[in-house]
């Protein structure tokens, strides 16, 4: 008869446990701040369906100083989302072989950051030469 | 004894995951700093860069059209997305409802804004 | 004369005839700067219960027996040094994630199943004959699979997996590593039957890319980026496999 007596231990609270997993938990939680934002924007669209007079009341909340105040917590939210997304980068892309050596993680994320940068100064490159 | 094994589904909502995560650590804090920061306090931006003269314009234009499209829902792709596998992490095994819920955000956004966007013409 | 450093070691011990679950116990452990974890586990054993069970062997980082907790972190006990907890008191705790069997000791027979189920052998392309001879390979093709051949199959990677932790069905860091390191290999040509297992709701959909597995590996093979890749592929055989007859992961 066999003594065996195998002890599951439980996961509960698993991720407090190791600084690790709280910053996993951190970043995971950016697409919270992303949906948000894109709730914003989405119920910025359907204003714009309904006409100039609903346009304008949506725009007109979004220079009341609570609206600010979320943006910027908003902002805080999204862009430590990017740089945690492309910090997982060198796990989640297929090694990037240049002259023969693979890449190092650091270089990698590195430049990805720069691109994100690149990206947004021209995103609001664009936007002031649309509105000029 | 071969265990036959039920093919996962998931490439189809990771694959919204990826592109909305790429999109949107790329593009949502510009996003963010534009429309939420800078046009509504003038800053860097005129005052009437989002005048509804203007954003219809943007919105009617092909590319303006995708722009935002993509912005929303991709975004919510994500987002969901993770919503979805963080209650598995938290211990909450909410099963088929939750699933539906938090996909189904995704899917009423994606579908509401494509007919807003259809709606305002080219 | 120096004096003789005292070090606490707590230990989560469990008799499975007769505990109905796992206890703490602390021991004063006398170590000199040489001394590993391992070897502090062997002084508890030696001089204070001999009852005190847990798996080493090699005791220099290649065999991949000794993984245990240190203070919440998997780590090979041998190359863990008292020195650097000192005079902190150190916790040991059998690998997380797997059911304990006694002390630290844990149930792998799963991880064994999960690597016998990969086909972890070169399965060729084509039959091959002795006549035809040996494979050539080249420093571009070796260099695209050996980093995952140095797996020691310590299963560090899952006590560090909250995923598998979660979901002791899900495939595991190692078990990719492996797969992936078959599947690279340009000898090799069974991917398209590797892949039922990856895109298999065990498969690779259930990590979240949480990185853990990599960075407890001792031996730096990556785990986690041979389960993230094969996400890629996963995909593009569910998208691919109506177009070609053979499916799509090719």
């Amino acid at each position: 008869m066999s003594k065996r007596k195998p002890y599951v231990r439980s996961m509960d609270g698993w991720w407090k446990k190791n600084p690790y997993f709280v910053e996993y938990m951190i970043h995971e939680s950016t697409a919270l701040f992303v949906a948000a934002y894109a709730f914003i924007l989405l119920v910025g669209v359907v204003r714009l369906g309904q006409g100039e007079a609903a346009w304008n009341t949506w725009l007109e909340a979004l220079k009341s100083p609570l609206s600010i105040v979320c943006h910027l917590v908003l902002l805080a939210g999204a862009i430590y989302h990017t740089y945690s997304w492309f910090k997982i980068l060198p796990i989640t892309m297929p090694p990037v072989i240049v002259g023969g050596k693979k890449l190092a993680p650091e270089v990698l994320t590195g430049s990805a950051l720069v691109v994100a940068v690149a990206a947004g100064l021209a995103l609001l490159g664009l936007v002031w030469r649309i509105a000029l | 004894m071969t265990k036959i094994r039920k093919r996962s589904n998931a490439p189809i909502f990771w694959g919204l995951f990826g592109a909305g995560g790429m999109l949107s650590a790329l593009f949502v804090p510009m996003m963010i700093f534009i429309t939420g920061i800078a046009i509504p306090l003038g800053f860097l931006l005129p005052a009437g860069t989002m005048s509804y003269p203007k954003m219809l314009a943007f919105a009617q234009n092909f590319i303006g059209k995708g722009f935002i499209f993509a912005i929303i829902s991709l975004s919510l792709w994500f987002a969901v997305h993770r919503v979805y596998h963080s209650l598995h992490e938290f211990g909450i095994h909410a099963g088929f409802g939750a699933k539906l819920l938090c996909y189904g955000i995704a899917f009423v956004s994606t579908v509401v804004s494509a007919f807003v966007l259809l709606g305002l013409g080219f | 004369m120096s004096e003789q450093k005292i070090i606490e070691i707590e230990v989560l011990r469990y008799k499975p005839e007769s505990d109905e679950a796992p206890h703490s116990e602390v021991y004063k452990v006398p170590f000199t700067d040489d001394m590993s974890v391992l070897q502090g586990a062997q002084y508890i054993k030696d001089n204070f219960d001999g009852s005190l069970t847990f798996r080493w062997s090699c005791r220099m980082a290649i065999c991949g027996s000794c993984g245990m907790m240190i203070n919440g972190i998997p780590k090979l006990s041998c190359e863990t040094f008292l020195r650097d907890y000192y005079p902190n008191r150190i916790s040991i705790e059998a690998l997380a994630h797997f059911p304990i069997e006694k002390d630290l000791v844990v149930d792998l027979s799963g991880f064994i199943e999960k690597l016998e189920s990969i086909q972890p052998y070169i399965i060729p392309k084509e039959p091959r004959t002795i006549e035809q001879g040996e494979y050539i390979q080249s420093p571009e093709e070796f260099n695209r699979y050996i980093q995952f051949t140095s797996c020691i199959n310590c299963t560090l990677c899952y006590a560090a997996c909250p995923q598998f932790g979660l979901n002791p069905d899900f495939i595991g860091p190692g078990a990719m590593a492996l797969l992936h390191r078959y599947n690279m290999d340009s000898r090799d040509g069974a991917a398209e039957q590797r892949m039922e297992l990856v895109a298999s709701e065990e498969g690779v959909y259930n990590c979240s890319a949480v990185g853990y597995c990599s960075e407890v590996c001792p031996k730096h093979v990556d785990p986690a980026s041979a389960v993230n890749i094969n996400k890629a592929n996963a995909a593009k055989d569910y998208f691919l496999r109506f177009l070609s007859p053979k499916g799509g992961s090719k």
